[in-house]
């Protein structure tokens, strides 16, 4: 099959190639279907439980704690443990909620969370779904994930949940424009918005270099606004503890609340490989042009590698950020969107466009 | 353009004052390892509480098993939900004088707030705050005790301090 650590595409190929030449057409896509969805249902459970875990250490590191270390060696078994016991939990529905809806909303964000992710490239050959528009796609469908919140939020029969749903909903349909402009400033640097292609671009020098100081503005833009899009950090108004209890997933409880908990931790992390992607050149090595022996050194290290040790290093400057500021209200959110990061923005695409014309970048 | 150059030096303004505070936690991310908690139950042999913690009401009693206790019940009386009860009884001394002294000091420490009212009223220093805080009992009544050990006597001091005052 010819298994190579840093380039998957033959072995996905020779995979599929074998599926059909053992099995007729329809077992093959059905098994092929099967070990796709099993194989993102796996990274993102992992993922889950590490990134809580990763979260209750990086918080307790900002607070001079140490954080989980009772469970296992330094407490790594102790989301497992929370998982087991979120699992038995009973799943208590409210009286006079909308029973559909209440029970549709975790799943909308779950199944956003699982599309969103199909599209991320984690190394050569190994991505769900190659689309000549990566990019649009992405965050067309990281923008459905806000109506599993507002459902939540309506159908829980609670007013704070109401609250909490209508206050994300405002932020996240904001911040989606600036994502999508930090992420055209960087299509238009690119020249394509397929993933694939986007990496490519970057085999000789990340973006985030190539494109200096536009780059720089559109990378700080784009992690302000995607920490406002997970509502996380300093924008975690529609969950703020001690205003809304816990918002609009008050009235959830077992394991639906947990779908909802995982699916904020996996959004960060796609919040942070799509900004590893697009700044940081995704599974690419770093490279500089004319130093060939140490970008050979870090051809060394397999594509995979990168690509997380890259993500996570912004899941901690997003943790960062939220164990540093205070949170915002709803005003100095929307003011901080409309009124700054837009303008910023469409200035930012401008300069973008003229430094790529006049050839001003590396 | 006033304004503008008001917006513009308030987005610098804005970075700059994050950023200091990401400093701030920055600085205790990357000093991890000297965290500021402690680990419990590991480090209960060379456990120290510090000095103004208040753990519960003891009685210290010297090397001849004295205490300072007079019996005068100014604790009780100050104590704000009656965890103190001083049990006194008359004696004859070897002099002929009938004289009051500690019989039981009972201090219910399940009703206790710690809240220090009695050691600060204590005339004579025979109540301090004591630093044991791992109280956990099997039964409700364990935590009724009584601070006077057995045979304990008043410290001849105490007494002539008291006379030396009278007169």
């Amino acid at each position: 099959m010819g298994f190579n650590l840093y380039d998957f595409t033959n072995f996905t190929h020779n995979l599929h190639l074998w599926f059909f030449e053992n099995m007729s057409t329809g077992w093959a896509t059905t098994v092929e279907w099967l070990l796709v969805g099993v194989i993102y249902l796996a990274i993102v459970a992992l993922l889950g439980l590490f990134l809580i875990y990763v979260e209750r250490k990086v918080c307790a590191a900002f607070q001079q704690r140490i954080g989980p270390n009772r469970v296992g060696p330094w407490g790594l078994i102790q989301t497992v443990a929370d998982f087991i016991k979120m699992m038995m939990k009973e799943l208590i529905t409210p009286r006079q909620v909308d029973r559909f809806l209440y029970n549709l909303a975790p799943y909308i964000i779950i199944v956003c969370m699982f599309l969103t992710m199909a599209a991320l490239p984690f190394a050569p050959g190994l991505q769900g779904l190659d689309f000549d528009i990566g990019v649009f796609y992405l965050s067309a469908i990281s923008s459905i994930s806000v109506i599993g919140i507002l459902l939540a939020g309506w159908s829980s029969n609670n007013k704070y949940s109401l609250i909490g749903g209508i206050r994300s909903g405002a932020q996240i349909i904001s911040y989606e424009l600036s994502i999508s402009m930090s992420l055209i400033t960087m299509v238009i640097m690119a020249g394509t918005m397929q993933f694939s292609g986007i990496v490519e671009g970057q085999r000789d020098l990340w973006f985030i270099f190539k494109g200096h100081i536009p780059a720089f503005i559109a990378f700080v833009v784009f992690i302000i606004a995607g920490t406002a899009e997970t509502n996380r950090g300093p924008f975690d108004l529609a969950e703020a503890e001690s205003e809304l209890t816990a918002g609009f997933h008050t009235e959830y409880s077992g394991i639906k609340f947990g779908l909802f908990y995982v699916g904020e931790f996996v959004n960060m992390f796609i919040i942070s490989a799509v900004a590893a992607t697009v700044f940081f050149g995704g599974w690419m090595p770093l490279h500089f042009p004319g130093f060939d022996a140490f970008n050979n050194v870090m051809d060394l290290i397999p594509p995979i590698v990168w690509f997380f040790l890259k993500s996570f290093a912004i899941v901690i400057l997003i943790m960062w950020f939220k164990w540093s500021f205070p949170r915002l209200r709803i005003d100095q959110i929307l003011t901080l969107e409309w009124k700054y990061l837009l303008p910023i923005n469409m200035f930012n695409i401008i300069l973008m466009t003229v430094i790529v014309l006049t050839k001003f970048h590396f | 353009m006033k304004s503008i150059i008001n917006y513009i030096a308030s987005i610098f303004k804005g970075i700059g004052s994050l950023l200091a505070g990401m400093g701030v936690t920055g600085k205790y991310f990357a000093t991890f390892w000297k965290y500021k908690t402690q680990e419990y139950p590991e480090n209960r042999k060379e456990l120290v509480m510090f000095e103004r913690f208040r753990g519960e009401v003891i009685m210290p009693h010297n090397a001849n098993n004295e205490h300072k206790c007079t019996a005068c019940g100014i604790c009780e009386i100050n104590c704000p939900n009656g965890s103190i009860e001083v049990i006194s009884k008359m004696i004859t001394t070897e002099d002929g004088k009938k004289k009051k002294v500690l019989d039981q000091y009972i201090y219910h420490l399940g009703m206790c707030t710690l809240c220090n009212l009695c050691v600060k009223a204590c005339p004579s220093d025979a109540i301090f705050m004591g630093q044991n805080f791992e109280h956990a009992v099997w039964n409700r009544s364990d935590l009724n005790k009584v601070l006077n050990l057995p045979g304990s006597k008043i410290e001849e001091k105490v007494i002539k301090e008291k006379v030396e005052k009278q007169e």
